[in-house]
């Protein structure tokens, strides 16, 4: 019954899209004006709709409701209740019902909420948002319909992924997922804007909110998933430009773009074309990177192959889509004026450099993500891998983060670079401190090298905006700037001295057996079984002990097998220290000892060796508290102008009503 | 560059991200409509079989030894698991084979003897050998990126062919194909 009300619900929101669509165009002409009084409320309830539907498949999930496809494909009644709800969207159907959930009721939310650009505008963006809305509503109605029932019903279902049962990851995707759709809004609002021609500040202080919501959610989810296959996968690396993380990684550089040129538009009336473009890329990335994550044309794995049937649909959107608004773009663009001039030594000059640093990473980024792909077409195989990403990367990073360190300290439209360069020595004198003490050390490779030199000097250059300032009334916009330009100097601390030094070591050792791993002592003492509720697991004690007379602290990795469906993970054990982590890692029994078969019968004899995984990985936690102070400094930001907003609503209905009473 | 940026950017400029649009979008029709290219195929074709020695996973079953593929004659190595839903789809299809005389080899990947067991009673046995890889070591070594994949061997134990995902009804003649070259 659920499965049905959601079917309906879902059927009944696109008809609202469509409706919006309708009544958001019709309204923009002089006689269908009337229409778009409906607008408002239609993207409401369409909202709600598409909220119902998803609350549906959880409930069929949360139940396991087996005659529903999804469900038995996906899902297990064996499973915690926690990953049963999170089976909901960890499937492709599933995911794409988040996807217009999202984009539902961020819909509304705009037209609830958005009161400042002329309404013209707003009818073009709803009717914006509505058309793309009605593309996803087609695709999931038409090609992958989440409620589809079985028949027969089976006993029990597939099962979901062991690797994707971990609580990190269920909440992973929508935040993710809030991210990429997020930003459909600031593309609804750069077709709006292009379609009536009004791009200004008010057009920037009006989507700045969202693409800030946006890339917030963008960076947690990034930070997320990047600690997730860290200590999930076992293999001890924190990214590996694997195409499901460039998918994220290239929104998020978009955002990242669209975010200062916004701040460029609102407060400059500058770089307005630029502006409009990058709203209508960042979404395009979203687009793109789902589409070449969920197509399969890029994953080769055919235990996850999709039909090119599915992809062709979302590639037809695509087109539709991007192809539209640039067309739009093209013939619009023009009749925009650049807007105010400046100097090249000055904040927006400054923020342009940073700009097109970011798009040249971008794209870097998307040519290597598609760079198999071209070479498919011409015959050959290949995968890229870092020994492309990195230096071509930094290769744009190094210079943009050296004028991010210059650049908050500009003045607007003009400036001297000699007025800021005294700010600049002590910066400077750390970059130099930093390089001479790892000349010193030595063998540290050229990347981790600049990196933890410009890390340091970055962390205390970012904070020289807050200089001279009356700190309790520093706005909050400045106090999330410098915070998240501090937490880009701490990630990249932690990114690089992960890669300069960390030590890595793989033992087979005896039970009672010591080793030693960087300053670490690390003795194996059992080898034990375990069971959870839907697996089980051979796991080690392992006592470590920090130098010599640390204290001695147990560590446990596992060793897990699920059985539905059958999977064998490696639960790493993580130690964590104010100087960095210990990363433990449970292989087999080693192969030399005897029959395989019964090894796990005499586990704990101590005939065996077992191999043991171990890396010491200096400072590598300060990567996602980087990656969360970023995020910090972007909640203080968009809380910032959410509250500077909500004051100047509420003096203006003061003033309305004082004029009110006067006039009487 | 003293006064940046140019007033207005040059026309071409405003057209350049359709441009690179459109260059992505023939891009992936290509890709898409290559679905024969999408396999992971295993680095061993045209090679040596790896060489193992399976132990049996049913009771009066031998195991796979890599040593009985070199007998001169082309044999199929079939990937398979009880566990696994596209491997009762091929089973048919495995069926038809084994009847044809082509003598088909089992490597049963991390299996009980019960599921094995009850899965070949419901779908069909048309295994010679069946080894048991229950810790999927072999088919690592095999290349095989997941199950249900087959291979066809020569008679000298040269991998010729890797066949990836459920063999289909339509598959057969090129399976068959496969094999008669193998023989010469």
């Amino acid at each position: 019954m659920m499965a049905e009300i959601g079917l309906a619900a879902l059927w009944l929101a696109a008809a609202l899209a469509g409706l919006q669509l309708a009544a958001g165009s019709l309204g923009l002409t002089t006689r269908g004006a009337a229409l778009g009084e409906a607008v408002r409320p239609v993207a409401v309830v369409q909202g709600l709709l598409a909220l119902l539907a998803f609350a549906c498949l959880i409930y069929v999930f949360s139940v396991t409701d087996l005659s529903v496809k999804l469900v038995a494909l996906n899902s297990h009644s064996m499973k915690p209740l926690v990953y049963k709800i999170a089976g909901a969207w960890g499937n492709h159907e599933g995911s794409m019902l988040l996807w217009v959930t999202v984009m539902g009721m961020a819909g509304g939310f705009v037209a609830l909420v958005e009161r400042r650009l002329p309404e013209r505008t707003m009818l073009a963006t709803l009717a914006g948002q509505a058309f793309v809305s009605l593309g996803f509503y087609a695709f999931l109605l038409f090609a992958s319909n989440p409620f589809e029932r079985l028949s027969p019903v089976p006993v029990e279902g597939n099962g979901l992924n062991p690797l994707l049962q971990d609580l990190g990851l269920a909440f992973h995707p929508p935040t993710l997922y809030l991210g990429y759709v997020g930003l459909s809004i600031a593309f609804s609002f750069a077709i709006g804007a292009l379609i009536t021609r009004e791009v200004g500040p008010a057009f920037a202080r009006a989507m700045r909110p969202w693409v800030l919501g946006a890339w917030i959610f963008l960076t947690v989810g990034i930070a997320a998933g990047s600690y997730w296959a860290y200590y999930e996968l076992g293999w001890g690396g924190w990214w590996f430009w694997d195409p499901v993380e460039n998918a994220s990684l290239m929104p998020w550089l978009a955002a990242t773009a669209l975010l200062h040129s916004c701040s460029v538009l609102a407060s400059r009336n500058a770089l307005r074309a630029w502006t409009v473009m990058l709203g209508v890329v960042a979404f395009s990335m979203s687009m793109i990177g789902t589409f070449l994550v969920r197509s399969g044309i890029l994953t080769s794995v055919h235990a996850f192959a999709v039909d090119p049937q599915r992809g062709t649909f979302i590639l037809a959107l695509l087109a539709i889509y991007i192809g539209g608004a640039l067309i739009l773009f093209g013939l619009r663009a023009s009749s925009v004026t650049e807007g105010e001039r400046f100097a090249l030594v000055s904040r927006e000059g400054a923020l342009v450099f940073n700009n097109v640093m970011l798009s040249a990473i971008l794209g870097i980024v998307l040519f290597g993500t598609l760079y198999p792909l071209v070479a498919e077409t011409f015959g050959a195989k290949v995968s890229v891998g870092p020994p492309y990403f990195n230096p071509m990367g930094a290769l744009f990073a190094v210079p943009m983060l050296v004028v991010l360190a210059v650049g908050p300290l500009l003045r607007w439209r003009r400036d001297r670079f000699a007025r800021v360069s005294k700010n600049l020595v002590i910066p400077a004198m750390l970059v130099a401190a930093a390089a001479i003490g790892l000349l010193v050390i030595g063998s540290v490779a050229l990347l981790p090298f600049l990196g933890l030199a410009v890390a340091l000097g970055l962390a205390w250059a970012s904070l020289l905006p807050l200089k001279g300032r009356n700190l309790r009334r520093t706005p909050l916009p400045i106090w999330g700037m410098v915070t998240a330009h501090f937490g880009i100097a701490v990630a990249l601390f932690g990114m690089s001295s992960e890669s300069a030094f960390s030590i890595e070591k793989l033992v087979a050792v005896k039970i009672g057996e010591v080793t030693q791993v960087g300053p670490w002592g690390v003795k194996l003492d059992t080898v034990e079984p375990v069971a959870g509720p839907n697996w089980t697991a051979l796991e080690a004690r392992l006592l470590v002990r920090y130098g010599a007379d640390g204290k001695v602290t147990r560590m446990l990795p596992q060793s897990r097998s699920f059985w539905a469906p059958p999977q064998q993970t490696s639960e790493s054990a993580l130690l964590t220290r104010w100087n960095g982590q210990l990363y433990a890692v449970l292989g087999g029994e080693a192969p030399a000892a005897g029959n395989k078969d019964e090894a796990k019968s005499d586990a704990g004899s101590d005939q065996g060796r077992w191999q043991l995984r171990l890396w010491w990985k200096p400072f590598v936690p300060l990567i996602w508290l980087g990656g969360l102070l970023i995020a910090l400094g972007g909640a203080l930001a968009l809380a910032g102008h959410v509250l500077a907003d909500l004051r100047r609503i509420n003096l203006r209905s003061k003033i309305a009503y004082r004029r009110e009473r006067q006039g009487r | 560059m003293s006064d940046t940026p140019p007033h207005r950017a040059p026309r071409w400029a405003i057209w350049l991200p359709l441009v690179l649009f459109l260059g992505f979008f023939a891009l992936v029709m290509i890709g898409l409509y290559r679905p024969a290219d999408r396999n992971v195929a295993s680095a061993l074709v045209g090679k040596e079989m790896p060489r193992f020695d399976l132990p049996p996973a049913l009771p009066g079953r031998p195991g796979l030894d890599s040593k009985v593929l070199a007998n001169g004659k082309p044999h199929l190595v079939n990937v398979f698991a009880s566990w696994c839903v596209p491997c009762r789809v091929e089973a048919p299809q495995l069926g038809e084979l084994a009847k044809a005389g082509v003598p088909i080899e089992g490597i049963s990947v991390r299996d009980t003897t019960e599921n094995l067991q009850g899965f070949l009673e419901e779908n069909g046995d048309p295994f010679q050998r069946i080894g048991a890889d229950d810790d999927g070591k072999v088919q690592l070594a095999l290349g095989s990126s997941g199950v249900p994949e087959t291979y066809v061997v020569d008679g000298k134990g040269k991998i010729v062919y890797q066949h990836i995902g459920e063999i289909r009804p339509e598959h057969l003649g090129l399976l068959l194909g496969k094999l008669q070259e193998a023989q010469q």
